[in-house]
């Protein structure tokens, strides 16, 4: 019974932040009266958010490093302008403006990451400096704003699956399925490297808390699952997205050499350089990462306002370090993970979407977000003091 | 002789966890004398001083302090410094980018309700300046002047607090002859002026020199207390004293295994990183055969570890230059990643700063130096990579309670096993552990030892570098000496003991040139 009660409060900080994402919602749904988890709520709670989540991807693994980035929000702008500017004056296809906008946030990223792994700048000071490079950048091209762009590029955003397995009552049958194949998924994961674990002599948490954990997880995703099918699109295309780059970033973060690199000089940096790591080629690496993300989260910023413009993206860079640090990422680096990042993100969509329900003015929006992140991460470093206490 | 000590420490004991650093010391400091306290590295010297300038606190230890007869009870550093006990360590506490004058005075602003004073700094910097003979501005960054003349900024610093007991910490470690020779003189000079000054030191003809009395701690017990005034003190007599101590059992049975050569350095020469002028290692040969354990004995700032650092990747130092074999073939070790790829680890000797991620698991850590050997397209193998930490957990006996566990929750004897495990896993041809046993109980460094023995046996060459002596003669077939920066001595196994091996550590090469 001890070990489960102790492998229950090692992992509870990791849970811990489910449960306030729960919390929330459930304070908003009755303060709302159930308007909160209306089924378009839910789905346009992803589509409003889907920036946060992309750009919080590579700041959790910037931030995992000891780094900061300063200049997503900027580098969105930047990169949607020159999107725009594919599609408007060059009239150049969708797809191929896409493309460029991709090969401009690796430039980017490039950019950063030669100061910063190679120059030996701290991120804090290149990415400040980027904030502004990028944003001034931003006004040259987008200045004027660009809209009306193809049916195609629109849809990114306002588009969902397509419902060819109809629908059983109002459920749509592809969010359904999506949704129970992935919790199968995960179970079956779960499951597989626990067994490996046991074949390695290597003693796995106790059943019971695997099996609460994966109960809790796959109900709140069944439950999510269910509102979306009933919601009027299905599946927006933007949550295949960006569930697509959560499951690779993950995977990257937790099984890659390149990952556990990142870890490693985020943890000890020190360590990491007389471990013969390549401390300067990862950092490049992370910010070549960070770069990419953010002309994903261009793309799907552009396409959702219809429109390139220079006013795009402003405290994007906050939302998303905010959102890391709501997600238990250490600010000393080291420790973080893309899930926490993903429910930290969720926390602060959650909040401004209730917030505006409820017809909360924008500037107290503000102050109850700033609240918010201040008492993440004082119950982040309190619990962690006594920790070390104990 | 008889007159009362202006410092009275009586039957003074301290415990760490699982180590007793200071055990009923009685230590007495004569108004006006030079007092000296010597002992090898982990004496106990440091914690003593500690307790008495307050950074441990009054209650942390248990006995008495008397100074100038009335008793201590000191929380903090600033209590004991009220009192005019000021301690100067081995690493200068000066703000690298103020001056002078305002160094002199940090802490103790000579203000006007709260604004600086800067006509009175001057005027009083100079004065001090000039009482510990230190000829510069007062305006001067600390940046800009030698570490000899920042020495001296400390110590005008503590006049500047009326200091009535001065603590030297090694305080020429890091000067040439020529600044050693005038802080030396000024401590004189100081000591006729009726400062009291007590001197840690590791240089014994330097101490035997100006010293009115020396203390020797072993173990954290005094050994004795010598006055110059009743008759000449010898190094010999200190160095027995300071090692003393009888080699028992606490070493495995260890047999020869020498084969071909496969470490060796020629002419190693390495320059300090930030002194550029001052060389760290000097010159150095040395060679290794496979299978064999070579000792490199020295004390703290010899420049043991700088020199196995600067061929570990030229992680340490500038202006590196000599040869690297391995092999018997010449080799160069440009990164880090260069020397592991070519058979090379080092085991640091602080595992919390330069060896493990104490926030990661034991799994992680033990696996990070060789990651590349369990991944495929960069992908680790998970199950691969479990099951290699799970047989290192084994064969080097870690207790944890899964290798899942983070590095922070295990002893350090078991952290230590990790960070070894670590470099075990590169599979190397050479391992340089440095100070393996430093903090780590009597248990622990038996198992430690006889992971060594394995290894030498494996056929690995094993630098061991260690100012424990008993321990590199209980584990060693040869053993280096190393002092200033120059190998001072090549012992076989069979000729080593501790007085001979201290008096090679402590020659002072500088002063034959």
């Amino acid at each position: 019974m001890a070990s489960i009660k102790e492998s229950l409060s090692g992992k509870l900080r990791q849970y811990g932040i489910i449960g306030a994402l729960v919390v929330v919602v459930v304070i908003f749904e009755i303060m709302t009266n159930g308007r909160l988890l209306l089924p378009d709520n839910v789905a346009s709670l992803i589509g409003q958010n889907a920036y946060v989540l992309i750009l919080s991807i590579g700041m959790v693994m910037v931030i995992i490093a000891g780094h900061i980035d300063l200049s997503v929000g900027s580098q969105v702008a930047f990169i949607g302008g020159v999107l725009g500017w594919a599609m408007y004056h060059w009239r150049w296809p969708w797809p191929a403006a896409v493309a460029l906008a991709l090969a401009i946030g690796l430039a980017v990223g490039a950019w950063h990451g030669f100061w910063v792994a190679y120059v030996r700048i701290p991120a804090f000071i290149v990415t400040l400096a980027g904030m502004l490079v990028f944003r001034g950048l931003a006004i040259v091209i987008a200045g004027f704003t660009m809209a009306g762009f193809p049916g195609g590029f629109v849809k990114i955003s306002s588009g969902s699956l397509p419902h060819f397995l109809g629908y059983a009552g109002d459920f749509d049958g592809v969010t359904m399925m999506i949704g129970v194949v992935g919790v199968a998924g995960m179970v079956f994961a779960q499951m597989r490297s626990r067994a490996t674990q046991v074949k390695h002599g290597i003693a796995p948490e106790p059943m019971a808390v695997a099996v609460i954990r994966l109960a809790v997880i796959s109900g709140l995703a069944l439950f999510l699952t269910s509102l979306l099918a009933r919601s009027s699109g299905g599946t927006p295309i933007l949550l295949v997205i960006v569930g697509g780059l959560i499951l690779i970033y993950s995977f990257v973060l937790n099984r890659t050499v390149f990952g556990r690199h990142v870890y490693a000089i985020g943890g000890n940096l020190n360590a990491a350089i007389l471990s013969g790591i390549n401390t300067a080629r990862t950092n490049f690496v992370i910010f070549l990462h960070m770069g990419i993300l953010c002309a994903i989260a261009a793309v799907a910023v552009v396409s959702r306002a219809g429109a390139a413009t220079a006013v795009a993206g402003a405290n994007y860079e906050l939302d998303a370090i905010a959102a890391c640090f709501i997600g238990g990422t250490a600010v000393t680096g080291g420790i973080g993970r893309v899930s926490g990042a993903m429910v930290g993100a969720l926390i602060m969509g959650v909040l401004n979407m209730g917030l505006s329900i409820c017809g909360v003015p924008s500037a107290w929006q503000q102050v109850v977000k700033g609240l918010v992140l201040l008492a993440a991460v004082a119950f982040d470093l309190v619990s962690k003091r006594r920790s070390k206490v104990a | 002789m008889q007159d009362t000590p202006i410092l009275s420490m009586e039957s003074i004991s301290m415990e760490f966890p699982g180590v007793k650093a200071l055990s009923n010391v009685t230590f007495k400091v004569r108004q006006g004398a030079i007092h000296a306290i010597c002992g090898e590295n982990g004496a106990g010297k440091s914690t003593l001083m500690k307790v008495l300038s307050g950074v441990h606190p009054h209650g942390s230890y248990s006995g008495d302090i008397t100074f100038q007869s009335s008793p201590c009870h000191f929380r903090s550093l600033r209590d004991s410094e009220r009192r005019g006990i000021v301690i100067i360590h081995q690493e200068l506490a000066l703000i690298p980018f103020l001056s002078i004058a305002e160094n002199i005075f940090l802490g103790n602003e000579q203000a006007r309700a709260g604004v600086i004073d800067w006509s009175k700094v001057q005027q009083r910097a100079g004065g001090l300046m000039r009482r510990v003979g230190l000829n510069e501005h007062p305006m001067t960054r600390i940046v800009d002047i030698g570490v000899g003349k920042q020495q001296l900024v400390e110590i005008a610093k503590a006049l500047a607090k009326r200091v009535e007991l001065l603590i030297l910490d090694e305080p020429t470690a890091a000067l040439n002859d020529e600044d050693s020779a005038h802080l030396l003189g000024l401590v004189q000079q100081l000591r006729d002026q009726g400062v009291t000054c007590v001197i840690i030191s590791h240089k014994l003809s330097e101490i035997i020199g100006i010293a009115d009395s020396i203390t020797v701690l072993r173990d954290g017990e005094v050994v004795e207390t010598l006055h110059a005034a009743d008759g000449p003190i010898t190094e010999e007599r200190l160095i027995k004293d300071m090692v003393g101590r009888e080699l028992s059992s606490r070493f495995p049975d260890h047999v020869s295994n020498a084969g071909e050569e496969a470490f060796r350095l020629a002419d190693w020469t390495v320059y300090h990183p930030i002194d550029t002028e001052r060389k760290v290692v000097d010159g150095a040969n040395l060679v290794v055969r496979g299978g064999e354990v070579v000792g490199l004995a020295g004390l703290m700032g010899s420049g043991r570890t700088e020199m196995a650092m600067s061929v570990f990747g030229r992680s340490y130092g500038t202006k590196i230059s000599g040869q690297l074999y391995l092999g018997g073939k010449p080799a160069e070790t440009k990164r880090v990643s260069d020397a592991v790829a070519q058979g090379i680890a080092y085991v640091s000797e602080d595992r919390k700063r330069y060896g493990l991620n104490l926030i990661q698991s034991v799994r992680e850590n033990m696996t990070v130096a060789a990651l590349r050997n369990l991944a495929k397209g960069g992908v680790i193998e998970a199950a691969a990579e479990a099951a290699a930490a799970e047989r290192l957990r084994r064969e080097l006996t870690v207790k944890t309670p899964s290798v899942e566990a983070p590095v922070l929750k295990l002893s350090g004897g078991n952290q230590q096993k990790v960070s070894l495990a670590k470099w075990v896993y590169t599979d190397p041809d050479v391992l340089i552990l440095d100070e393996p046993t430093r903090g780590i109980d009597v248990g622990a460094k038996f198992e430690i030892y006889t992971i060594i023995n394995r290894l030498a046996q494996q056929g690995k060459a094993v630098i061991v570098i260690s100012s424990e002596l008993p321990e590199l003669i209980g584990i060693c077939d040869r053993i280096y000496t190393i002092s200033e920066g120059r190998i001072t001595g090549d012992v076989a196994r069979a000729d080593a003991t501790q007085e001979h091996l201290m008096k090679l550590m402590t020659i002072e090469t500088k002063d034959q040139v």
